[in-house]
């Protein structure tokens, strides 16, 4: 089970690592803009965001790398202005895994150890131990050219984790694992995050990555952070249009607010005859004002038959594409106004009798409460 | 078809025959002239060596060979002293060349890319005058009234002339001078693959900037130190125009006491019989470096 975790959410909890009001310039460009940002302890973070989105620079000034333009970044207590990358309580495994060539597994392994001037036969022991967890004790004597891509990611982890760092830094992690391995590899690294209790921050570009791994996500653009919020919450409450379309699918449909009726939104959009229903009573909006509601695939209803005359948010349109996954069926419907809308159908028994074609006429329905409105 | 596949296959023997053609005819021969003439007696003659090679003779030939020459090498501890003062002024020279060929080959390869081939070709620009020339201009910089004093005394760090032409201190930086683009380019060439994340991992782990460089750069960078050592101590250890321009009469060289019984000494045998010595001296380390390779190799494919 995992553990009830929330300290974000606890106002006496202090936090581990602290951005405040961090910049990073290089020449004109603006990597990371004014950001301020509080990670726990034994929390796994993943900054996510497109590439150049300045997650990557805002990782290595953690770690040293860089140093901010302006702002500070406090680690424990400790402000981390002015301290080398060789004197942080912080470790990083590097996208390229960066492993010594001319070394062996355990010297590998060993190499941030021996820095520390611990006695050898701590030294021996702890990379027994670190071999053990990511098992690779067949291997120690063998030099990273002998090894497969999957097994030079466990080495780089090995040797990140060897000296217990307060945190551990992962640089897109799995980027260079082919699919099966990086699902596998998810969830070990979960489990070790765990039974560590050491704090990860992972930068990835992969949201399904970040969505199985982390505790939270801070989703960056432009330097910025968009939104900081449990998985849960970044699907299912995008806070802007550019999240709600970076992680996951959703059909985006544009209207203008018509008023609000017993707490629902009525939206009226040249995509609906009816003007849709929307339950999303978190929003602050005013009569006009144009917005996007954003629906998931999964939580929309095809359907051939039409719905009856009470149903509400129908929409109506030709099925364009059937993209067949074996969990799931994915309809891309045709709207009148062109859109196109994209539409799951988790396939639940083997055989459907008369099942949806292409070409065909058909119903998209969604609940009220299905749809997120997000001022534009 | 067939003619295609023979054409082929002859082709594809001769080529690797290529290199040993070229080494046969351009070392194997002439070490085998300079071999036989080291086991003749000199002679007052042109060319002033015995025997000269008769077929119908093939037995007087062989009778007229011996090992005297080498004897007198042994015999006579001059030779013995100048390969030894070779071997170290090559060996100094070649530390010196690395103290200074290290930090250039790593500028280099720290540069921007685009400045890269510039300075590339800046270090081998040297090469487009002569060697002679180059290492006379340094006799003109060295000497007591030349423009190294000069432009010392116009500095006020010295007060007095330096008197260094004429000395080992000269031929130091005459074979630092002239070899250093053979330093330079093979470490160029190995530093400038290397990975840079690698660095940031060792100080990421902890590793002082200076650590990093003895235990991740420079075993990296082995390969290139090698190379460049061998290209700059083989050439030092034979070399004659530097310490003779720029050494004093007390520099022993085994190059210069090769060139004085060439032609000083007129004994073309004594003379040849030194350039196999030179030879032994110098294949020494190459074996040696061949046999770590290999075994480099072999503990780590």
């Amino acid at each position: 089970m995992r553990r009830a975790f929330a300290p974000w959410s606890d106002p006496n909890a202090k936090p581990l690592i602290r951005f405040d009001n961090v910049t990073k310039r290089f020449g004109d460009a603006v990597a990371v803009d004014h950001l301020s940002l509080n990670i726990f302890e034994g929390e796994f973070f993943c900054l996510l965001g497109p590439s150049g989105c300045g997650k990557t620079t805002l990782m290595r000034m953690l770690a040293g790398f860089e140093t901010p333009s302006e702002g500070s970044i406090t680690l424990g207590d400790q402000n981390l202005a002015g301290v080398p990358p060789y004197r942080r309580p912080v470790n990083m495994m590097f996208q390229s895994y960066a492993l010594f060539p001319h070394m062996s597994v355990e010297k590998n392994i060993a190499f941030g150890l021996k820095q520390d001037g611990m006695p050898k036969d701590q030294i021996a022991e702890r990379v027994g131990e670190m071999l053990r967890l990511v098992q690779l004790e067949k291997l120690a004597r063998r030099y990273p050219s002998q090894l497969s891509g999957g097994q030079r990611q466990r080495v780089a982890l090995a040797r990140a984790l060897a000296k217990k760092p307060k945190v551990l830094l992962l640089d897109e992690p799995l980027g260079a694992l082919d699919k099966k391995l990086r699902e596998e590899t998810q969830f070990e690294l979960m489990d070790i995050q765990h039974d560590l209790h050491m704090t990860f921050v992972v930068v990835t570009h992969d949201q399904e990555e970040a969505m199985t791994m982390a505790d939270r996500i801070a989703v960056m653009d432009h330097g910025r952070i968009v939104q900081v919020a449990t998985p849960g919450e970044i699907y299912e409450q995008p806070r802007t249009r550019f999240i709600a379309e970076f992680v996951g699918d959703v059909n985006i449909l544009e209207g203008h607010v018509q008023g609000q009726e017993n707490g629902l939104w009525r939206v009226k959009t040249p995509s609906a005859q009816v003007p849709l229903t929307i339950d999303d009573p978190d929003e602050v909006l005013h009569s006009g004002q144009a917005v996007a509601i954003a629906v998931r695939p999964e939580k929309m209803v095809i359907q051939r038959d039409p719905p009856g005359p009470t149903a509400i948010n129908v929409l109506t349109g030709e099925v364009w594409d059937i993209g067949y996954l074996g969990d799931w069926t994915v309809y891309r419907v045709r709207l009148a106004t062109g859109e196109i809308l994209r539409v799951t159908r988790a396939n639940a028994s083997r055989f459907v009798e008369n099942p949806i074609d292409w070409d065909e006429q058909v119903y998209v329905t969604f609940a009220p409460d299905a749809a997120v409105i997000l001022a534009e | 078809m067939m003619e295609r596949t023979l054409t082929r296959r002859l082709t594809a023997g001769l080529v690797p025959t290529v290199p040993y053609l070229w080494l046969g005819v351009l070392f194997l021969v002439p070490f085998l002239i300079v071999l036989k003439i080291s086991l003749s007696d000199p002679a007052v003659a042109q060319p002033p060596y015995k025997p000269v090679f008769e077929w119908s003779d093939i037995a007087g030939f062989f009778s007229g060979l011996d090992l005297e020459n080498f004897e007198l090498l042994t015999q006579d501890d001059l030779y013995f002293r100048a390969t030894l003062s070779s071997v170290r002024i090559a060996a100094i020279s070649t530390l010196l060349l690395l103290l200074v060929g290290f930090p250039i080959a790593y500028g280099m390869a720290r540069a921007p890319e685009r400045s890269r081939s510039l300075l590339v070709a800046l270090v081998i620009l040297p090469f487009w005058t002569s060697f002679l020339i180059r290492i006379y201009a340094w006799v003109a910089i060295l000497k007591p009234e030349g423009l190294l004093t000069q432009a010392l005394m116009e500095l006020g760090l010295i007060s007095e002339p330096l008197d260094i032409l004429n000395t080992e201190t000269a031929v130091y930086i005459g074979i630092v001078y002239a070899y250093l683009p053979f330093m330079v380019l093979p470490l160029y060439a190995t530093l400038e693959k290397m990975d840079d994340t690698l660095l940031e991992a060792a100080l990421d782990l902890g590793s002082t900037p200076w650590r990093s460089f003895w235990t991740i750069t420079v075993p990296l960078a082995m390969p290139g130190i090698i190379a460049g050592s061998l290209l700059g101590f083989i050439p030092a250890v034979g070399e004659f125009v530097i310490p003779d321009l720029l050494g004093g009469s007390e520099t022993l060289m085994i190059g210069r006491q090769l060139w004085s019984e060439f032609f000083s000494n007129r004994d073309w045998p004594l003379a040849s019989a030194v350039a196999i010595l030179l030879l032994i001296v110098l294949v020494m380390p190459i074996v040696i470096y061949r046999d770590v390779e290999a075994r480099r190799l072999e503990a780590r494919p």
